[in-house]
């Protein structure tokens, strides 16, 4: 066991190493930096003296070498752009990405779980029929576009929903927190359905195709010959047996939901991580891209990391095989 | 529940609650006013970045010696009135009574402190004022500028050259200024104290910033405002949903295509009128040959015959109707027409394909040749339209451009002193922060060498001994008709030899509520001082 743990623990360094190289080769493309710290009018000789400051003549491994040892002390540097440390930067986004991906997520379990039920168990009725091929709109349209129309139709047209940002927020502590406030539920509700919309096809189309199964195996049947009424055996029985792939995907999804949600964000003006990801490419600000990827890629190998215990707790035959070897 | 927020109850920031004035957006009380950017506000120290828009939202909380009115014309400001002694002495003297919104006086010995602080390591302003120019307090509300060269338009610039209080500051830690090149925040770079008609109530970098009126300022408002509320959108569509949902009261930019749509609408209209940025096509005439033209050998730029034949090959009235949609200026100089007295007297040469073609076959080029243009398509109005534009009228003329078009910060990495001027043809704009034309010619059309010394963003290396000279002169020059005859000299001898493609001054564009006055200024500042909610 911990040996497989430590195992797990290396390629997740690893990992987390690659995704950060990757990430500083690429910064030489996105642009000089200094350009976008400074006004128009700056002396060349000021420039240059900038980039030494900032050490942005030194070789690629340097740098990186330079970022490494500041980041295992948690020490993210200063954004070019906003003159304020990476690390509050990002505290001060977290929240409201988080926020958005949680209630998005919500949005998506508690849509997609009864329409799946729905259509599975009356897959020939209109109602079904017209929400299936709703959701391959759902799964098909860009998520920048389903954004722009929902602004247009719920903001523009008809005045109910705020178009933009996150509405009023409460300050507990550290974080910034929108669901508090009337406002801010406002504000969430169309960026929520715009990054949630691919999750709840996804789980709408999987729970129909599981529930269309289960219904066909014995144990329905028995519970149907028993006399148990429709309602407990489609959602004690037939519900209950499929949402253990419905939690691994939606689990799987998490980190996805979270790290796309630079489009949304975008579109909606989201002051989250997403947009200060967004803001600091178009700025060559490395500091915070360098800091953001970083992230991410730490959320994806905790996400991968908590997958692989899980199955080892569930599948023996994972442990097993392990200890034989 | 509405999310009015009554500015009485505004709360401090001992209290741990950040509120957003915006949701609800027909509950909000008349004077709150919510303007929304494309861009964001970084530093609040007037000293770190010398860029418009931050110099005009730092404009509605800090004050300089001089202000510029709707019209940009110099007036006073915190100095009531200024003399030349002689050549090299200016004596200004400053207004009484003014306090910043601390409550401390303002004197002569803020304004030697930020006259020192200004021109400290790390300020992006340093040339503001000349280095080796001397402060001296002659009493608490007279100073005295020593300098070693004359420098008729010393006070130019001085409308954004903010003072700063020197007592809050020693107490801030803000005695150097917050500069580019540091490594761990200060705090105090987030909050400001000026003499100006706001204050900061909140500043989130990137995200909001609240202002709130100073209600000791000196001057009587013109605006009728409780509030401001200045938030970033970047994304173009969701900028023009947010004003036509009555989401924000002003918008700028608003995207030359979603005009008609902002004016078709009732509650909103369009405010629009020539901004002082002046875009114009470069050519590389430092090169022996062109890096990506087939011609090998020779640089066909180097021929002012080529020059004039891509000038007369580009229909600017077709780039204005069809591309600019009608707003543009188009222009032979390369200073806006507000900006100088005689721009009246300079034409385009006109438009003429065939001329373009008899022009190129005289130069030795018969069959036109290649060549690479570099193109923003971010950083100007419809840039990479104009562009693309340009690419077919000189097409038919037999020059054959590639376009190169990429996000602004590749295509200054590449054109400019950084990446080592790596262009052959390039389209780029410029707006002296002076406001004055020696500022272009020493920018754009003195010599260079192959670093950048001499013209830095000469990018195309155009040379003219003459011009250097007229530079010079211009400097030096304190009389100001023969000043602007100097000026003129100068701008006829770059059209003569068609240094660059001037193209058009483009138009400001702002969307705002119908009920929503305020002044445009062509500098692009937004300038909250003038607004009125109606």
């Amino acid at each position: 066991m911990i040996s497989f743990l430590l195992s797990r623990a290396v390629q997740a360094i690893a990992t987390m190493l690659m995704v950060t190289l990757i990430a500083f080769v690429l910064f030489r493309y996105v642009g000089d930096p200094v350009n976008q710290m400074v006004g128009i009018e700056t002396s060349l000789a000021d420039r240059a003296k900038l980039r030494e400051d900032l050490g942005l003549n030194d070789p690629m491994p340097v740098q990186y070498a330079r970022f490494l040892v500041r980041a295992a002390r948690f020490d993210f540097g200063t954004s070019y752009q906003q003159k304020e440390s990476v690390a509050v930067l990002i505290g001060a986004r977290l929240p409201a990405t988080l926020e958005l991906s949680l209630i998005s997520v919500v949005f998506a379990i508690a849509a997609g779980v009864p329409l799946g039920v729905l259509a599975g168990l009356h897959p020939r009725s209109l109602a079904a029929r017209a929400f299936m091929a709703l959701s391959l709109l759902g799964v098909s349209l860009p998520t920048f576009l389903i954004g722009i129309l929902l602004i247009f139709v719920f903001s523009v047209h008809l005045g109910w929903l705020p178009s933009f940002g996150r509405g009023q927020t409460v300050q507990i502590g550290g974080w910034s927190t929108g669901l508090l406030t009337a406002s801010g539920w406002r504000s969430i509700i169309l960026p929520a359905i715009t990054l949630g919309l691919f999750q709840m096809t996804l789980i709408m189309r999987l729970v129909r195709a599981e529930i269309m199964e289960v219904l066909r195996t014995d144990y329905i049947k028995f519970a149907r010959a028993r006399g148990l009424p429709d309602r407990i055996v489609h959602f004690g029985h037939a519900l209950r047996n499929t949402l253990i792939p419905v939690i691994t995907v939606t689990g799987l999804q998490i980190g996805s939901i979270i790290a796309f949600s630079i489009i949304t964000e975008t579109v909606f003006q989201w002051p989250g991580m997403g947009l200060l990801f967004l803001q600091a490419v178009q700025n060559a600000d490395v500091p915070v891209m360098a800091a953001y990827l970083m992230l991410i890629a730490a959320l994806f190998v905790t996400i991968n990391l908590a997958v692989d215990l899980l199955y080892m707790a569930v599948d023996p035959r994972i442990r097993i095989g392990r200890a034989a070897a | 529940m509405t999310s009015t927020i009554s500015p009485a109850r505004v709360l401090r920031r001992s209290v741990m609650l950040a509120l957003v004035a915006q949701g609800a957006a027909t509950a909000a009380p008349a004077a709150d006013f919510r303007f929304a950017f494309q861009g964001t506000l970084g530093a609040l120290d007037p000293y770190t970045l010398n860029e418009t828009f931050t110099l005009g939202m730092l404009g509605n909380v800090y004050e300089g010696l001089t202000r510029r009115d709707k019209d940009l014309e110099i007036i006073p400001g915190l100095a009531t009135s200024w003399e030349q002694i002689d050549d090299l002495t200016w004596r200004f003297h400053l207004r009484e009574g003014v306090t910043f919104a601390n409550g401390n006086a303002f004197d002569a010995d803020d304004v030697l402190f930020s006259a020192d602080r200004v021109r400290a390591d790390g300020s992006n302003l340093a040339a503001r004022l000349p280095a080796d120019a001397e402060f001296v307090k002659v009493d608490p509300y007279t100073v005295d500028v020593k300098l070693t060269t004359p420098n008729p338009i010393l006070n130019y610039e001085w409308d954004t050259w903010y003072i700063m209080d020197k007592e809050w500051s020693e107490a801030n830690d803000m005695v150097a200024p917050v500069s580019a090149k540091d490594t761990s925040p200060r705090p105090a770079a987030f909050t400001a104290m000026g003499t100006g008609a706001f204050t900061f109530e909140s500043h989130e970098p990137g995200v909001k910033t609240v202002f709130v009126p100073n209600p000791g300022w000196w001057d009587t408002p013109e605006h009728n405002l409780d509030r401001v509320t200045y938030t970033t959108i970047a994304a173009d569509g969701t900028r023009v949903a947010a004003l036509l949902s009555g989401d924000v009261d002003l918008i700028d930019p608003v995207p030359v295509q979603d005009i008609p749509r902002i004016e078709q609408n009732a509650d909103t209209d369009v405010l629009t009128g020539p901004e002082l940025r002046v875009v114009y096509l470069g050519m590389n005439q430092m090169r022996a040959e062109l890096a990506t033209s087939d011609i090998k050998g020779r640089n066909p730029f180097q021929d002012p015959k080529v020059r004039k034949a891509m000038y007369q090959a580009i229909d600017i009235e077709a780039i204005k109707s069809r591309v600019m949609r009608g707003l543009s200026t188009p222009t032979a100089l390369l200073i806006a027409q507000e900006l100088f007295s005689q721009a009246s007297d300079f034409q385009r040469w006109p438009y003429d394909p065939e001329a373009a073609k008899a022009l190129l076959a005289e130069a030795g080029y018969p069959d036109g040749f290649s060549v690479t243009l570099d193109c923003p398509n971010d950083r100007y109005v419809n840039d990479e339209a104009i562009c693309q534009a340009a690419v077919a009228m000189l097409a038919k003329v037999g020059v054959r451009v590639t376009l190169n078009a990429q996000t602004k910060s590749l295509w200054a990495a590449k054109i400019l002193a950084a990446g080592g001027f790596d262009t052959d043809f390039y389209l780029l704009a410029w707006t002296p922060g002076s406001l004055d034309s020696w500022n272009v010619l020493v920018n754009l059309a003195t010599c260079r060498d192959r670093t950048g010394k001499g013209g830095p963003f000469n990018v195309g290396g155009y040379c003219n001994p003459k011009v250097d000279d007229l530079a010079a002169q211009i400097l030096g020059e304190t009389d100001a008709a023969r000043r602007d005859d100097l000026i003129a000299e100068a701008y006829r001898i770059l059209h003569e030899d068609t240094a660059y493609l001037p193209l058009h001054q483009q138009n400001l564009v702002w969307g705002k509520r119908a009920n929503i006055e305020i002044a445009q200024r062509a500098d692009n500042q937004v300038l909250f001082y003038w607004a009125r909610v109606n």
